[in-house]
């Protein structure tokens, strides 16, 4: 992280990288959602902030007046060499309509619950393999040592890439969605590393094809044409990106929530079948992402004259606290019935991978307990929360009882 | 009395097949579809005004004669 000036005032200055947000948003957002509700920020080149569920919602399904083109707040908007709208570098996710309607149906049947289902056996054997490693200890990192590693064995798998390459995907995420405040100099080199795995993967791939997205994506056509290689590519680094430390984040808030609310941990590991119900709480709670776009032209929303080119952060896990939206919108529920929470965003965007997302949550939670029925945070050490616009405990030191 | 899905709506977000499987199941894509012509009878219609109030986009409509 550079060095930046501290925030003072999030109406006027918000910075999703200020430690106070790093670590705590939520008062944040409830005192902004009342005095503004849309905060601004000259950083990144200007941008905006909405914190209420209908102004988040509205802007979601708005395609005419802000582009998905960029999605991650940067302070480097217009990277030389990005693909340009409407595709943008990672499509469907920086695509706009109607190009997004194409590359997001080539994704979604990999996606269905049918196929993602199929690999629950999997899942399952996965967090085991990572509990059984964690065998007779006493006290664990659940971030690092097992939240982490779901979600990349999954995703290397689907896009058929070797598992033992793991560590470099994180790496590979954290450049992408952590160091966001670098200078364009800086951060522009890190992505060297990425595009060489992604071309040597592609080479693989076309050299000998195989039943994986990798090849479904080498070889599709629509309108009896291959996809551009820039397509392929950004689709596949929006799989691998995407796909891993939002789900980790998700996974290990859910740890961090058991760890520090004993009757819910308690219940859970009595009443199992209340999972499901427990994970949409999970998810609208500690909603892990934030989805940024761009004002396309001059445009006043909800009076703030926003400009060409600003940021707009969309603050999903903001408007699943929003008391209009949600009954007791501040409380954690673990029985919730009604929920109809935006963790996976709104309108044509909503998470291609939120079914396979739900899935490795739910089997990873009711793992982790089946292991540990009780569990709490190790007071003698730090709980980290990732930067930015994915938000999850990073080290999550816990005390365990098996 | 009949529940239906609005596909231009519905994105997908996977809520009522997961809450009311009996009443929802899902396409190729993963959006959401009615079983049969989506006729509810007071034994289910709880259940589809629970999906109802759980999806996230407003895709559900529940005609009540």
């Amino acid at each position: 992280m550079t060095d930046r000036e501290p925030v003072l005032d999030f109406s006027t200055d918000w910075d999703h990288t200020d430690p106070q947000w790093v670590n705590d948003p939520y008062p944040i957002w409830d005192d902004l959602r009342e005095r503004c509700p849309v905060a601004h920020t000259d950083r990144y080149g200007g941008g905006w902030f909405p914190t209420t569920h209908d102004d988040v919602s509205r802007i979601a399904n708005d395609t005419e007046h802000f582009t998905s083109h960029q999605v991650v707040v940067t302070k480097n908007k217009f990277p030389p060499g990005a693909p340009p709208a409407p595709m943008g570098g990672a499509p469907p996710i920086t695509s706009d309509p109607p190009f997004h309607a194409m590359a997001r149906r080539l994704l979604l049947p990999a996606f269905a619950p049918g196929p993602v289902n199929a690999l629950e056996p999997q899942i399952r054997a996965l967090c085991q393999k990572h509990l059984d490693g964690l065998r007779g200890r006493a006290e664990i990192d659940a971030g690092h040592e097992y939240a982490q590693y779901i979600p990349p064995g999954v995703i290397a798998q689907m896009l058929g890439f070797p598992p033992e390459d793991e560590d470099q995907f994180r790496d590979f995420v954290h450049v992408v969605l952590d160091l966001i405040d670098l200078e364009p100099e800086v951060r522009g080199p890190l992505f060297d590393p990425i595009n060489t795995y992604f071309t040597e993967q592609i080479e693989d791939h076309l050299k000998s094809p195989r039943d994986d997205l990798t090849t479904y994506l080498l070889n599709v056509e629509v309108n009896g044409q291959k996809l551009a290689p820039e397509h392929v590519r950004g689709s596949m680094v929006l799989i691998l990106v995407a796909g891993i430390d939002t789900t980790w984040s998700a996974i290990g808030s859910s740890i961090w929530h058991l760890a520090t609310h004993r009757e819910d941990l308690e219940r859970l590991v009595r009443e199992p079948e209340l999972m499901p119900v427990a994970v949409e709480e999970f998810l609208r709670f500690y909603a892990p992402v934030t989805m940024a776009r761009l004002v396309k032209e001059d445009y006043e929303f909800q009076g703030c004259p926003m400009k060409k080119d600003d940021w707009v952060l969309l603050g999903f896990p903001a408007a699943n606290r929003d008391p209009q939206a949600f009954a007791k919108a501040d409380e954690f529920i673990i029985d919730r019935e009604v929920n109809r929470h935006a963790a996976f965003g709104l309108g044509i965007h909503r998470c291609v991978g939120s079914n396979l997302a739900r899935l490795e949550l739910r089997v990873a939670i009711e793992e982790f307990i089946k292991r540990y029925p009780r569990f709490e945070l190790d007071p003698s050490k730090d709980v980290t929360w990732a930067p930015g616009q994915v938000r999850g405990p990073r080290a999550l030191p816990l005390r365990v009882t098996f | 009395m009949k529940v239906s899905i609005d596909a231009e709506i519905c994105q997908g977000q996977g809520r009522c097949f997961s809450i009311a499987p009996t009443i929802f199941s899902f396409d190729d894509l993963g959006n959401g579809v009615v079983i049969g012509d989506g006729t509810l009878t007071k034994q289910n219609l709880d259940s589809a005004r629970l999906a109802q109030s759980n999806c996230p986009e407003h895709a559900i409509f529940i005609e009540e004669e």
